[in-house]
């Protein structure tokens, strides 16, 4: 029995959502009595998995796997799930986790519930809490299948720190030109900067900024912190920022620890994806703009007078912190 | 091409979310349920095939009889058919079953379905589908073309996007982009009129096992008030997120 968790990596490197990963499954293998296990593929240097309580990793080197192929990484997974009887899988909720999780949990023959913001509320029965109704309430889920699969969403637990005495293991799972029918023609990556799913903090702007030619001061404010930017739904129909930052129910979701949004009006479709954030402020002229229901700091103001005093008092703080 | 286009049948964006019996069960009383919104894309992209490449489609449903005006909305916007599997959605690998079968029996070329659904946002059936069937699939699909049996598509990835090809059969989870926002279809007159007199066939669930169950629901906390700054007092801001929420 065991633990097994996918720790995603980018360019040879893990992604932070791996750490988190690793220190929510130590959890819940501490509470089961159990190892925990990870999976990684093609990363180069997997020491870093051991600050976080991963007890073994399952190293795989594979010049077929690396681009991402979610039926090729899927078929990873579960052999490695199978090869260490594992009980529970936890998989993340970026966009390839997404995409693979329910192909593994077809070949486990595994429940498998997604969106799960906490450690199980109980294990026998096996019960994980998600999010409903695009973050409007909770659901308490039960799973039945003797391999539980779990998909984590983003910061929803935190990183705590936890060394191990870490084993690494050479791992050649088997996989199939059947793996392979999707065909990456190319890729397209944003303009360098953080992407949304990334992000601790996101800087979001609204119609209330009136033209794309007003978003340098979303973008220098956004800098100042090391966020990324995005924008409520009329923006990317408007054609002033890329659909790729557009954030709601029918948008991206957000997950940071800080979202600002300057000139949003807090529309239910917005604040639907973005009510999983843990702080919220917003800057906005009309004191009765719904934002301010949802928010936890709030500035009534013209946005073309906070944001560049914002940014401004910001770079000073920087400076001395 | 045969297409099949999976809908869900979901509360609207703007419904109030409450709870029955013990808050075990999700209260439809006075919600609207429209047409999921990542299918509505699929489904306006469907029969956008249908009139410039001469596909036939066909809309599906897992569901109650409640569902069938969702169903009738889909064949007046243009849908060929629909079929319902009259069976209670109650687990996404239940519902992927369901629809594994109805492909099969059907020899659907094209599957599309919305990434996730609104209500319940598991985002997995459209993926357990293709496992089912060992099928081709693109999961955050936002552009979509099809030439004889090969496809072309776009997806979604985190901070960018992915040209991706493929050939049939294929299935796809899909979302806003597949259509623009404002060619999508709504059902006019004839369309309504014409629904009427097109098949709404009912077929019964096959066995399939279930393995999750939603047991208790509930509602975020509310929360505590807004603290509001003065604008011309911008230190004390940083002061309160540096300090007290500690996020910069
Ligand atoms: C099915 C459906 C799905 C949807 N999905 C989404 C979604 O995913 N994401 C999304 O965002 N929306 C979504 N919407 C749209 C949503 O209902 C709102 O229309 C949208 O969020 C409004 O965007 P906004 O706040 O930028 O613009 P507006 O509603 O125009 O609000 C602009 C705000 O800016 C403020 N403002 C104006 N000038 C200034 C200034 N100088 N300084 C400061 N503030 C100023 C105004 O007071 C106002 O509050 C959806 C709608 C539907 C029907």
């Amino acid at each position: 029995m065991s633990i097994v968790i996918y720790a995603e990596s980018a360019e040879g490197k893990f992604k932070k959502i791996a750490f988190e990963l690793a220190s929510y499954a130590k959890k819940v293998a501490e509470s089961l009595g159990t190892t925990v296990t990870a999976v990684s593929i093609n990363t180069q240097d997997v020491s870093e998995l051991s600050k976080y309580g991963v007890d073994k990793v399952l190293k795989v080197t594979n010049d077929k796997l690396v681009g991402f192929s979610a039926k090729a990484y899927a078929d990873v997974i579960q052999q490695a799930a199978r090869k260490e009887n594992a009980s529970v899988v936890v998989l993340s909720s970026t966009t390839d986790s997404i995409y693979l999780a329910p192909l593994v949990a077809v070949a486990l023959e595994a429940g498998f519930a997604s969106n799960v913001v906490g450690l199980p509320e109980s294990y026998l029965p096996f019960q994980v809490r998600r999010t409903a109704f695009s973050n409007k309430a909770f659901n308490s889920t039960e799973i039945s299948s003797d391999i539980k699969i779990i998909g984590l969403a983003k910061n929803s637990y935190g990183i705590f720190e936890n060394t191990s005495n870490m084993a690494t293991e050479d791992f050649n799972p088997t996989v199939s030109e059947n793996d392979f029918g999707i065909k990456v023609e190319s890729v397209e990556k944003g303009s360098g900067k953080v992407s949304i799913a990334d992000a601790d903090i996101v800087v979001s702007g609204g119609r209330g900024l009136k033209g794309p030619e007003n978003w340098g001061m979303i973008e220098e404010l956004a800098e100042v912190l090391g966020a990324a930017t995005a924008c409520s739904k009329p923006v990317s129909d408007l054609d002033w920022r890329p659909h790729s930052e557009h954030v709601g129910q029918t948008g991206k979701p957000v997950a940071s620890n800080l979202y600002i949004a300057v000139g949003i009006s807090g529309a239910i479709q917005h604040i639907a994806g973005i009510n999983s954030s843990k702080v919220k402020v917003v800057i906005n002229s009309d004191p009765e703009a719904p934002f301010f229901k949802v928010a936890d700091y709030g500035i009534v103001g013209d946005a073309f007078e906070v944001v560049p005093h914002l940014i401004e008092k910001l770079k000073a703080f920087k400076a001395q912190n | 091409m045969k297409i099949l286009v999976c809908i869900s049948h979901v509360p609207d964006t703007t419904s109030k979310i409450n709870f029955t019996h013990d808050d075990s069960q999700f209260d439809s009383n006075g919600v609207q349920f429209v047409i999921n919104p990542n299918d509505e894309f699929g489904l306006t992209r469907a029969i956008w095939f249908q009139e410039q490449q001469a596909a036939t489609v066909t809309v599906v449903n897992v569901g109650g009889p409640d569902t069938e005006p969702t169903l009738r909305k889909a064949l007046a916007i243009g849908a060929n058919d629909a079929i319902r599997v009259n069976a209670n959605p109650t687990d996404s690998f239940f519902v992927a079953k369901q629809l594994a079968e109805v492909i099969k029996n059907g020899g659907y070329d094209l599957v599309i379905a919305g990434k996730e659904s609104l209500d319940y946002n598991g985002g997995m059936v459209p993926g357990m589908v293709a496992a089912i069937l060992g099928y081709n699939f693109i999961n955050s699909c936002t552009e979509l073309t099809i030439e004889a049996t090969n496809a072309k598509a776009i997806r979604e990835i985190d901070g960018g996007r992915e040209k991706v090809s493929t050939s049939l059969p294929l299935i796809i989870g899909g979302q806003k982009g597949l259509v623009e926002e404002k060619d999508l279809r709504i059902p006019n007159m004839r369309g309504i009129m014409t629904a009427r007199a097109k098949t709404l066939t009912v077929v019964e669930p096959v066995e399939a096992s279930v393995h999750t169950k939603a047991v208790k629901f509930e509602k975020p906390a509310p929360k505590s008030a807004v603290k509001l700054v003065a604008a011309d007092n911008i230190d004390e801001l940083i002061n309160l997120l540096h300090n007290e929420a500690k996020v910069i």
